[in-house]
Formats: C-alpha cells, sequence, structure tokens
C-alpha cells in the first residue's frame, strides 16, 4: 500500500466538504405535509373494550390466514403484529395500579413516512389519500422499512417462500368500492373511525376540549393532546388516550419526521453528484500515481 | 306457566294440548319460527297449513336404527299427531304404517301415482351397495332399486341422519355391505341432507314446510346441508363458548372444571369442526338435551369427516379460530442472548480473524520467497 498521507487528507477533507455544505442546503428542502385528502383513524382508548372484532374483521378484509401458532392451534393468538397480523388489540397493565388501556396497534400512515424514505426503489409510497401503500413488484426484500419504522409496524412473511412486506393498507382496496376499512366497520363502540385526517384531528380536538379530565398527554402530567397531530411530523392515523402515550409505547418522536433528517443527509451528499464524482476523482488519482511508482519501481528492477 | 322440573326454567314453547284452530296457526307459526325461518316465511307457512295445503310425504327406511323417526316422534310442539294430521301428510312410512305387506305397497304406490312430481321423499338409512346391495331389501327389491324408482317422481328429495346423508354407523370402517349415503346413489339430482344422529326434526319440518308452501328448498352448502340449520359450527353457538375464550378447560372427567361446566374441547370436543345447530335448538324442546348439555363432548355426528371416524376423545382443529380472552402485550417477548453465548460467539470470530490474520501473513511470505528463486535466475 503506497497511499500517500497527504492525498488522502486532501481528499477526505474535500469530500466532507462538500458533504457538509450540501447538507445544509438540503435540509432547507420543505418539509412535507399531509396532503388535502389525507384519510386516516382516529382511535380513541376511552372507547375500546378490547372485543378484537376488528383483528377479525382485517384478516377477513386482507384474506390473512389466523395466527394459532402460539396456541397449539386454538386461538388466533399473535403476540405482535406480524406477517399475517396487520392489525392487533394489545394490552397495558399499569403494574403499580388497576389502570388498564388497550391499545390498536397498526400502521400509522405518517404524513412524512420513514419506511418510505428508507424504502430504495419506491415499493412503499403515499399514493391516493396519502395512504402509505405497498406495490410487492418492486420490493426487494431489503426489510429496510421495517428498521426504519419508529412503531415497528412493516412485518416480513418469514414463513413465506416468497416473502412480502405487510402492513395495514388502511384497506385501499375496501375504500375503492366504497366501503369502509374492515375494522371500522366492524367497531361496535366506534372507538376507531375513519375520515379525512382534517375532520378526525377535529373531532379529536373537541372530544379532549369536552372532556379534558379524559385524555392524556405524552408522559403523565402532560396536557391532553392528540398523538400523531405533529409526533415524526404527524400520522394520518390519529390516537386519544386515557393512559399516557408513553405508558403504550408509543415512541417519544421530535415535531419534524425521521424521514426529513435522513433525507437531507442523503439527498445533500449526491446533490449534483458533486461529492461522488470528488471521490472518485481523488480515488483515481490514487490509483494513477501508485500505477506510476511501480512501473518506475519495476523499471528500476 | 308450568317451569321445567329439571333446570327450573321456563318450558320454550307453550303447551298445545287441545288445540283449536288459532294454537294449530300457533304451532305452525313455532315450527318455522323454530327453524330459524323468517317471520314472514313463517306466517305463509302457516296460511297454507290451515287451507290444507299440506305436503304428500313418503319415507324410506333402509340401514339404520329408527333413531331419526324416533326423535321426530318425540318432539312435542308441534307433537306427532299434529305432524302427521296436520302439518304434513305422511302417506307412506313402514315404521308408522297401520297396514302392512301388499297393503302398504300399494299405498306407496298411490302416492307416487297421485303426487307425482310433487311428493316429498324422506330417505332415513344408509344405502348398502356392494353385492349388488342385496344387504337390504324390501319385498324382493334392493333398497338402490326403490331409492331410484320413489326418487325419479319426487318434487324434493331429502336426506334425514347421518346414515341417509353419507353413510353414518352403517359406513364406518370396515363397511361390510358398503353402505352409502342417498345424494351418492341419485348422483345429479338436488337432494337436501340433514345429517345427525339422530337428526334435529325441526330441521326435516322446516324444510318439508318451506317446499311445500312456497315450493322451494332452503340455501343448502355444498354438502346439500340447509345453511339456516348448518351454517355454522356448534363452538360458534356452543353454551360453553366463554370458558374456550377464557381458557378454562375440563381435564378429565369429573374434576372440578367438569362441575363447573368448563369447556370440553380437551375431553375431544368436536364442537369447532362440527356444523350443525344443536347448541340453539334443542332435541324435543328438553333445554340441554345435547351431548355438551350434558357434559359429554360433541361427536361429531353431523360430519362425514368425524362421526364414527375419528376417536371419540381425540382433540380436532379449531375450523374459524378467533381471538381469546387474552392479549399480545405491548412489546412482544423477544429472545434473550446468554452472556455466554456472546463469549462463544466472539471467541469464534476472534478466532476467524486471528486465522485470516496468520494466513495473509503466510501469504506474503511465500510470495516473497517464490520471487526470490527467480531473482537468482
Amino acid at each position: 500500500m503506497t497511499l500517500d498521507r497527504r492525498s488522502l487528507l486532501t481528499g477526505a477533507a474535500a469530500t466532507a466538504a462538500t458533504a457538509v455544505a450540501v447538507a445544509t442546503r438540503g435540509a432547507e428542502a420543505a418539509v412535507p405535509t399531509a396532503p388535502p385528502d389525507a384519510v386516516g383513524l382516529l382511535y380513541d382508548t376511552t372507547l375500546c373494550i378490547g372485543c378484537k372484532t376488528c383483528v377479525v374483521a382485517c384478516r377477513e378484509a386482507n384474506g390473512k390466514k389466523p395466527d394459532t401458532s402460539n396456541s397449539n392451534g386454538l386461538w388466533d393468538a399473535p403476540l405482535d403484529l406480524n406477517g399475517q397480523t396487520k392489525n392487533i388489540i394489545k394490552l397495558y397493565k399499569d403494574p403499580d395500579s388497576p389502570q388498564r388501556s388497550y391499545f390498536k396497534a397498526q400502521c400509522m400512515h405518517c404524513v412524512d413516512p420513514a419506511c418510505v424514505g428508507a424504502c430504495m426503489i419506491g415499493a412503499l409510497q403515499k399514493r391516493e389519500k396519502g395512504i402509505v401503500t405497498y406495490k410487492q413488484e418492486y420490493c426487494s426484500g431489503c426489510r429496510y422499512c421495517q428498521v426504519a419504522c419508529p412503531f415497528e409496524i412493516p412485518k416480513f412473511e418469514w414463513s413465506a417462500k416468497a416473502p412480502l412486506m405487510v402492513k395495514c393498507e388502511l384497506c385501499n382496496h375496501r375504500l375503492a368500492e366504497g366501503k369502509l376499512p374492515g375494522c371500522v366497520e366492524v367497531c361496535p363502540r366506534k372507538a376507531v373511525i375513519y375520515g379525512t385526517r382534517e375532520a378526525l384531528l377535529a373531532d379529536a380536538k373537541k372530544r379532549i376540549a369536552d372532556h379534558p379530565d379524559r385524555y392524556r398527554g405524552y408522559k403523565d402530567g402532560d396536557a391532553p393532546r392528540v398523538f400523531g397531530e405533529t409526533d415524526g411530523g404527524g400520522t394520518q392515523c390519529l390516537v386519544l388516550s386515557h393512559v399516557p402515550y408513553e405508558k403504550l409505547g408509543l415512541p417519544a418522536l421530535e415535531e419534524t419526521s425521521q424521514a426529513n433528517a435522513t433525507r437531507s443527509i442523503q439527498h445533500g451528499i449526491y446533490q449534483g453528484f458533486i461529492a461522488p464524482i470528488a471521490l472518485y476523482a481523488v480515488l483515481g488519482a490514487v490509483v494513477f500515481r501508485n500505477k506510476k511508482k511501480q512501473d518506475e519501481d519495476g523499471g528500476a528492477a | 306457566m308450568q317451569l321445567d322440573g329439571l333446570s327450573g326454567r321456563e318450558p320454550l314453547l307453550v303447551d298445545v294440548e287441545g288445540s283449536n284452530r288459532r294454537d294449530f296457526v300457533k304451532v305452525a307459526l313455532m315450527a318455522g319460527a323454530a327453524v330459524g325461518l323468517p317471520a314472514a316465511l313463517s306466517a305463509q307457512i302457516a296460511e297454507a297449513a290451515v287451507k290444507g295445503v299440506k305436503p304428500s310425504v313418503i319415507w324410506l327406511h333402509f340401514q339404520e336404527c329408527t333413531g331419526c323417526t324416533e326423535s321426530l316422534l318425540r318432539t312435542s310442539h308441534p307433537d306427532v299427531a299434529e305432524l302427521i294430521l296436520d302439518l304434513i301428510s305422511l302417506d307412506y312410512h313402514e315404521t308408522l304404517f297401520a297396514a302392512a305387506g301388499h297393503q302398504a305397497e300399494a299405498a306407496l304406490k298411490k302416492t307416487m301415482k297421485d303426487h307425482e312430481g310433487k311428493y316429498v321423499l324422506v330417505v332415513e338409512g344408509a344405502i348398502p351397495t356392494k353385492e349388488n346391495g342385496i344387504y337390504c331389501q324390501i319385498g324382493g327389491r334392493t333398497a338402490v332399486d326403490i331409492l331410484n324408482e320413489v326418487a325419479g317422481k319426487a318434487g324434493a328429495i331429502i336426506a334425514i341422519g347421518s346414515c341417509a346423508s353419507w353413510g353414518g354407523i352403517p359406513s364406518a370402517e370396515p363397511n361390510p355391505t358398503g353402505a352409502t349415503g342417498a345424494p351418492m346413489i341419485l348422483k345429479g339430482k338436488t337432494v337436501v341432507t340433514i345429517p345427525g344422529c339422530p337428526a334435529n326434526p325441526y330441521n326435516l319440518l322446516g324444510t318439508v314446510l318451506q317446499f311445500a308452501t312456497l315450493g322451494t328448498l332452503p340455501a343448502l352448502d355444498e354438502k346439500g346441508r340447509p345453511k339456516f340449520a348448518y351454517g355454522r359450527t356448534i363452538h360458534e353457538h356452543c353454551p360453553r363458548r366463554a370458558h374456550f375464550d377464557a381458557g378454562r378447560f375440563v381435564q378429565k372427567f369429573g374434576d372440578e372444571g367438569h362441575r363447573q361446566g368448563w369447556c370440553l374441547y380437551k375431553t375431544g370436543c368436536k364442537g369447532p369442526a362440527t356444523h350443525a345447530n344443536c347448541s340453539v335448538l334443542p332435541f324435543a324442546e328438553v333445554p340441554d338435551a345435547w351431548p355438551i348439555g350434558i357434559g359429554h363432548p360433541c361427536f361429531g355426528c353431523t360430519e362425514q369427516a368425524l362421526a364414527f371416524r375419528k376417536p371419540l376423545h381425540d382433540t380436532v382443529d379449531v375450523e374459524r379460530p378467533t381471538p381469546p380472552d387474552t392479549y399480545a402485550p405491548l412489546h412482544a417477548p423477544m429472545g434473550k442472548v446468554a452472556p455466554i453465548a456472546t463469549g462463544v460467539a466472539g471467541l469464534i470470530g476472534g478466532a476467524l480473524l486471528g486465522a485470516g490474520w496468520a494466513a495473509s501473513k503466510k501469504l506474503g511470505t511465500t510470495e516473497e520467497a517464490s520471487k526470490e528463486p527467480r531473482k537468482e535466475a
């Protein structure tokens, strides 16, 4: 190895400088907002009775088989979302008090989704009505979306021979037929309702205004608020809860999306293709020098 | 209103002893309602029955125990007299006939002629097919011949009981007579099957009355069973279902759970795979007069794949599993990595790295060594 110390440092410094310069410019790009026709769900834990009808309806609506692997074939009893479960009712039990809450885990349909940012081929995209949809024909199976999602929603079909990613797509096939999402249609208490994000947000805020004592914020003692209004850049599926969101396992997220941060760096590095060209130019120079030196050495011997 | 002595509940239906016209209409309505026919349809059935439009029924017996007829005789609302005299016209029935021999055969011929294309044929019992069907003969004719002849001119064909529906007990291994059900003999014809051992007589009654009144048959599933009675599994309407969902199971007969009326799945209940309405329509209006009601697992008598084939106390797969009364935790449990495993993995990784380094060093020296002699040359 005859990589010259001086040339290496020069090249590295040049690359870094370019990257930082363009990254700062990239960050100035507009933060995505929800499309005007964005639709979503509003789930209210104070109304949910944990009947799990929505879990069954979701399976029927999406053609997913019951998961009986944890119960010797007796029950449809998945422990979490998985390759055949797009929607699940979880239970929160306070260890120190009799407080309980159900929680409906499913895709939040973020305004600026991390999974879409991580998906390099565009299999996951925000399509009609802002719904984060999946096109299996584009998917390479890298599972970056699974790692990227702050809510741990996309799941991989580990047991399938040709596995796909599985996540809630808001029953867009049913919406196209003028029907409601499966879970919404069957909910006996309207604990989960469907509508435009705008209307749902207004409804949620009204509920908080009408019953400020009933709802909570992110942490104990926080003022009541709607989860998903701004969390992680906002989500199209909103949550209201009588238990702090932290306890329901919802992550603490910045007001700007994670996708926006990663995008500004990644898009910044490649902007104008300057950084790659600079890097390859340095490498080319190093190779050229070494080749020349080797030829000279060979000639001497 | 008298109370049932055993259970302390009110009897399901009122007493209609000494029935007048009003009572009779009520009976007809109940018969329709009992099998889950819509109220409007029940009223139509009652109207038709009052006007005397009684369906002519021919009842054939083959290889069976007469249990289905026996259970029909034990319906009390309507009781058998009302049934035979008022609701249907039972023109030929080998068990209930006063006539015998040639007289009986003549009645069969006459009914077939008078009501050609309109009478209802009810088949009870399996049909033997081995040795040209000689194992069941009446008046020197085989069951196959009789069935083919009577079914040929019938308006509707109903196979009552598991024997007539798919073979039942006579078809159990090793099936010495080659017994099979009526639908297997009458290929290409619509045969309504009402399996059960015995079949619930109300399911028969509802089907016959609908045919007599509207001239139609109820919606059937792929096995010819009326969906109003066989559309769901026992499990889906089981009175013990709450115990299943909560995970409370009888472990063995006579244990505490058994005394408490817990779920019988683990003692071999076939309810989760058995399509029938026993859990919602008691036999002969006696509450709990069915296996699960008396603390015994469902036998699966309506299902060809289960009854007389699957051992009595073996468990079956749950056909349509739904969630239990337990919930997923907020964070799914994950496997833990033991410190020893981490150490072992680290050692292996380190050894590989070391070996690689040593090998690459050796590679360098051999390269140099191979270069040197060339220099000398």
